[in-house]
């Protein structure tokens, strides 16, 4: 069969209800904040919070709860699109984008190209770094203003938007540079390594 | 070492071979997927449906049917509110054919090669991907322990209530326990709430017995469940979760 099998009776609901040019291929729009991770929700504590930035194996920052929230604050209003096809639009987080953590850790520019996200509960995601520079990606700790609640990914976690979402990571911990790619979780197990969804890349070899 | 990218999942033609009236709500679909490469008990896969004028609409469905089966079943409850499920419910005829891809997803899977005792908690029609696994186990006859909670709004809403009876019957190591929350028949002894605390301390394996547990359903039983088995005790790690539906949180 070459022809596109068509759906009798089949029509859309939905049609015409979004802005053109805000939805990527193959998702839909939807007003709630769907909740996808791969286990349970963990429940940390800001005081035992950290975040850490690592580069060959040491330290290259860390910051305790208060010492993130006193890093400069940036405002990132975006459309958000998750890989199982929801899109959320008009979505507004505030935290500290990855250029400032750069600067807070003393690094004029990033040292490696690739970044591996350590987050709780064993979760991982690799990152370009090319994609988290000059303001394209953040560690998010408020949403619309409140703090983001722990099923959504709080205290912290990464929003690197123009990807799929699950690239930014929930409950994110470390930040680890790597000079080589690697795959994190979802990417070893059939996702696709970078996740573009303008280009619908939700699978590995799309 | 670069990262090789591998071959990609193709859209397929697959044909309704049968439809299946699980409740009022839910229809299973028993498709025919010519060169199907086969899958664990636990993936999904995407839908794609195409209308007359072109427009393209996808969706993630559970595979409920074990790797054994010829025919790939998708169960699907209808949302009013929803754009696909109420097509695939109420139009879809046998006969029909249109595009899948997959399988997808390798964490949430489990299959008859995965040591220690099998705990199923499921929510509603999030039974779907669970039942591929007990479907699996049935086939194979492994006489692992396993133990199905399953929470249901009424009787009536309980998706394979039969073959789960009759699981159950024929397989002294399989427990089937059902709560249902709104609405119990005459008569009825089980459990008349949500799953709590209490209903999972009790229809349970111990964290010393190293369970593998599955939890799908929708968003506030999935996390509901999931948090209370952490705090019985049960490694975050060995719990694997699936969650549908709205989250409720729209600051």
């Amino acid at each position: 069969m070459d022809e596109t099998p068509i759906s009798r009776g089949f029509r859309s609901k939905r049609q015409g209800q979004t802005p053109k040019g805000r939805l990527p291929p193959g998702q839909y729009v939807t007003a709630d904040f769907p909740i996808l991770s791969a286990g349970p929700t963990p429940q940390t504590k800001l005081e035992s919070w950290t975040l850490a930035l690592e580069l060959g194996g040491s330290l290259a920052g860390k910051w305790s709860w208060a010492e993130f929230e006193a890093l400069p604050q940036t405002t990132i209003n975006t459309d958000i699109h998750c890989v199982t096809k929801w899109s959320k639009l008009g979505t507004s987080w505030q935290g500290v984008t990855f250029d400032d953590l750069l600067r807070a850790a003393g690094l004029a520019e990033p040292p490696e190209p690739y970044v591996m996200a350590h987050c709780d509960g064993g979760y991982t995601t690799n990152v370009p770094v090319e994609d988290l520079v000059d303001g394209k990606g953040m560690i998010a700790t408020r949403y619309a203003g409140l703090p983001i609640p722990p099923a959504h990914g709080g205290p912290a976690r990464l929003l690197v938007p123009h990807l799929y979402f699950w690239k930014s990571a929930k409950w994110v911990r470390r930040l680890r540079f790597m000079e080589q790619d690697e795959r994190g979780f979802w990417e070893s197990l059939g996702y696709h390594n970078y996740g573009d969804p303008w280009k619908e890349q939700r699978y590995d070899g799309d | 070492m670069p990262i090789a990218p591998r071959p990609r999942l193709e859209w397929q033609p697959v044909r309704v071979r049968d439809i299946m009236v699980e409740t009022l709500r839910v229809k299973s679909l028993l498709l025919h997927a010519p060169g199907w490469q086969g899958h664990l008990p636990g993936q999904h896969v995407d839908i794609r449906l195409t209308a007359e004028d072109g427009y393209q609409a996808q969706r993630s469905y559970s595979i409920a049917s074990p790797p054994e089966d010829d025919l790939l079943a998708l169960t699907v409850e209808k949302v009013d509110s929803g754009e696909v499920s109420p097509y695939l419910v109420e139009d879809l005829r046998v006969g029909d054919v249109f595009e899948l891809r997959g399988p997808i997803g390798g964490y949430f899977v489990w299959t008859v090669a995965t040591p220690g005792p099998l705990w199923l908690i499921a929510g509603g029609s999030g039974i779907a991907p669970l039942m591929a696994m007990l479907r699996h186990r049935a086939r194979r006859k492994v006489r692992n322990p396993a133990l199905l909670l399953y929470s249901s709004r009424s009787l009536e809403d309980v998706i394979y209530r039969e073959e789960l009876d009759g699981m159950a019957r024929v397989d002294a190591d399989l427990r089937v326990v059902h709560t249902l929350t709104r609405k119990q028949p005459k008569g009825w002894t089980g459990h008349r709430r949500r799953i709590d605390r209490e209903l999972l301390a009790e229809a349970s394996f111990s964290p010393e017995q190293s369970p593998r547990i599955f939890v799908c359903g929708p968003t506030s039983l999935v996390e509901a469940a999931s948090g209370l088995l952490v705090e019985l005790g049960h490694d975050p790690l060995t719990i694997k979760t699936e969650r549908f539906g709205p989250s409720g949180w729209m600051p």
